[in-house]
Formats: C-alpha cells, structure tokens, sequence
C-alpha cells in the first residue's frame, strides 16, 4: 500500500521523521522546530500596525528588538502556515478527515453541546498559549527541540507540563473517563 | 520586517512535512492526547521520545562537525515553571498542544480551529502585558541557556547515551514485551554465546 495514502504510520515511524526533520531544520535554518514564537510575532506585528500608538507605550518592542529577536515575518511563521497545509494535504490523501465537532470523550464528560465545547477550547487554547509565551516553548520547541539539545528548560518544563496535564486529564475525565477514550 | 525568501520557503517546506508526519502519527486528534494523559494510548510518548532520540544524535553530530549551533532557551525558573502549570492545564483541556492545533484544523478539527483562535488571544494577552510580566518571569532567578551536560561538567555523548537507552528499555515495555506474551510460532531468540573475555 502506498504509505502516503496510509490513515497512520507507525508512531516511531513519524517519530524519526520528526527527529531527521530537525537535523534539517538545524543544518538549513540554524532554527529549532517551534511554533508558539509565530504565534507572538504575528500578534505583535499586528499590534505595531492596527494600534501604534498602543504598541508605543509597549516596552516589548524595544527589549525583543535589543535581543536581537524583533518580531517579524520569519521562517517560524512559515512553518505553521506549513503544518496545516501539511497536515491537510496528509489527511486528504487518506480520507481521515471525518471527526466529530465534539470529540466522544468530551461528550461523555460534558453533553454534546458546541457552545460548551467551543468556549472551553478558546479558552484553554489561550491558557496553554499564554504559558508556552512565559515558558518560551510548547511541546515542539521545548518538548522535542529543547530536550533533544539537553536543554535543562526545556526538560523541567515537559516534565512539569506533562504533570500537570495529566493530573488535570485525571481531575475532569477520572477513572470512568478512562474507559470512554 | 521579513526573513529572506529562501528563508521564508525553507520555513514552509520544514513546517508542510512537520505537518504531515504529525497527520501520519496521529497526534492531531483530541483522542490520542487527552488518551494519552489518562493512560490510555501512548502514540505521544512514542513519537516524542523517537523524535527525541534520534534528533539529538543528529544535531550534536551536526554541532560536532560544526554544521549547526545549539539554540537554548533560558532556564528562567518562574517562567516555566508557571509557563508549564498553565500549559499542562490548557493543553488537557483543548486536548490539542500548539503544534497539534494547527495540524488538527488542517484535518478539519473544528474544535483545533477554535483552540486556535485561543492561542491568537493568549499570545495578545503576553505581548500586551509584557511590561508587567517581565518581572515576574524573571523573579526566581535565571541560570541562563544551560544544558545538563554544562550544568553536570559531563560529555553530552554520556546523556546522548542514556536516552537510547532509555529509548530502548522504553520500546521493549510497550511493545516488544507485549509481542513476546502473545504466542508465536518462532522461539525467542537466545542470546548468542559470545567469547567470555
């Protein structure tokens, strides 16, 4: 069967690619894999142009631009443009692309409302991005680029996010839940 | 303003394959990460530790030759331990992490795409209160960009070790063990007698 057109490879499979992929980012970009930096950059940008004067009175401008990491249209903003072009061009060649609004899980724990669903995504999707920002990384850029350069920032932030996500897992969907995945 | 635009393809070309090797393993659905948090499925861990393993060979190999340079973000302790507290609790609830969001709305996750617009909204709330935030970040104290070689004075190349090894010992519980308890036609192989010294 051609593995493109495969619904899933081996964890390990795509694990590895992912592990050669950041050799590649490293020997071509000099750039670790992440993604919550774009996410900054692009509101920042858009900070400096739909409210200068906001952004004047913003002492983040001038501290990230004396880091030497002004915010900026940059290859880490390409690559989630990349990741959802890639992800939808994998799930299109296989089909997998048919999943409930309210994942089964969720709606065992909450009912099968959206706007229940939908507020809380927005919600902890800021939360974990907000702590990605204070933390400088989320699962790529720590997880996975940090650990795999021995960072030790990188080690204690998986360790205790991890932690704490799977305490929180157990805290809403507990052993019952368990059953229901 | 921009990178170059070799620089900016070079990005794409990097993020379509990250893209799609996260499709492929399965991490952009809900399921598998929340599966993962309670034990469930361990397609998270698998992956991780894989891409783990084998790009810290790579790129310390790179370094070595002096192909790449190492990139290490600082250890300031309030902001990722706080950063972390509030990342594990948002990851378990959205059931996606920042990667996998933006892989789940290219499968056509509803549900990813609204995390998403989280995500533009927890970033806004940073770089608005940046100012404030500053401090706190900074407030436990900062050891700079330290690895555990630097900060234990020992080789990378030990640590580099450990993790295959922990890689390997990790494989053989979730799935060779797993494979040697369901019946098969073909023995277990002995270990060959090698020479004693």
């Amino acid at each position: 069967m051609n593995p493109l057109t495969m619904k899933s490879w081996s964890p390990y499979v795509a694990g590895a690619g992912i592990g050669i992929l950041s050799w590649f980012a490293f020997a071509t970009a000099d750039r670790p894999i992440g993604v919550t930096t774009a996410f900054e950059h692009a509101v920042a940008l858009t900070e400096k142009t739909v409210a200068p004067q906001m952004a004047e009175t913003n002492n983040y401008f001038a501290k990230k631009e004396a880091e030497g990491k002004p915010a900026k249209i940059d290859w880490e903003v390409m690559l989630v443009v990349g990741v959802f072009l890639g992800a939808l061009i994998s799930s299109s060649l296989s089909g997998d692309r048919s999943s409930p609004t309210v994942p089964g899980l969720w709606r065992w724990r909450f009912g099968d409302s959206r706007v229940k669903r939908f507020s809380l995504a927005f919600l902890s999707g800021g939360l974990m991005m907000f702590g990605a920002r204070l933390a400088q990384g989320c699962t790529s850029g720590h997880g996975i680029s940090g650990t795999l350069q021995l960072a030790l920032s990188s080690w204690m932030f998986i360790i205790v996010a991890f932690a704490v996500a799977t305490g929180t897992a157990w805290a809403i969907y507990g052993k019952q839940g368990a059953e229901h995945v | 303003m921009f990178d170059s635009p070799e620089k900016l393809a070079l990005g794409l070309v990097t993020g379509i394959v990250f893209g799609f090797l996260l499709q492929k393993g399965r991490v952009a659905k809900f399921e598998v990460i929340v599966g993962q948090f309670l034990f469930k499925d361990w397609t998270v861990v698998k992956m991780m530790g894989t891409a783990v393993v084998v790009g810290a060979v790579g790129v310390y190999a790179l370094v070595w030759v002096e192909m790449a340079s190492l990139h290490v973000r600082p250890l300031l302790f309030a902001g990722v331990l706080i950063g972390a507290v509030c990342f594990g609790i948002g990851m378990a609830t959205l059931g996606y992490c920042p990667g996998t969001s933006v892989a789940g709305c290219g499968e056509g996750r509803r549900d990813a795409m609204i995390g998403v617009l989280g995500m533009f909204g927890g970033a806004a709330l940073f770089v608005v209160l940046f100012s404030r935030l500053e401090p706190v970040i900074k407030s436990l104290g900062d050891w700079g960009q330290v690895t555990l070689p630097d900060v234990t004075h020992t080789s990378p190349w030990l640590w580099i070790a450990l993790l295959i090894a922990g890689g390997g010992a990790g494989y053989y519980f979730f799935d060779r063990s797993r494979h040697l308890k369901t019946p098969s036609p073909i023995p277990p192989r002995k270990s060959s007698p090698r020479s004693a010294h």
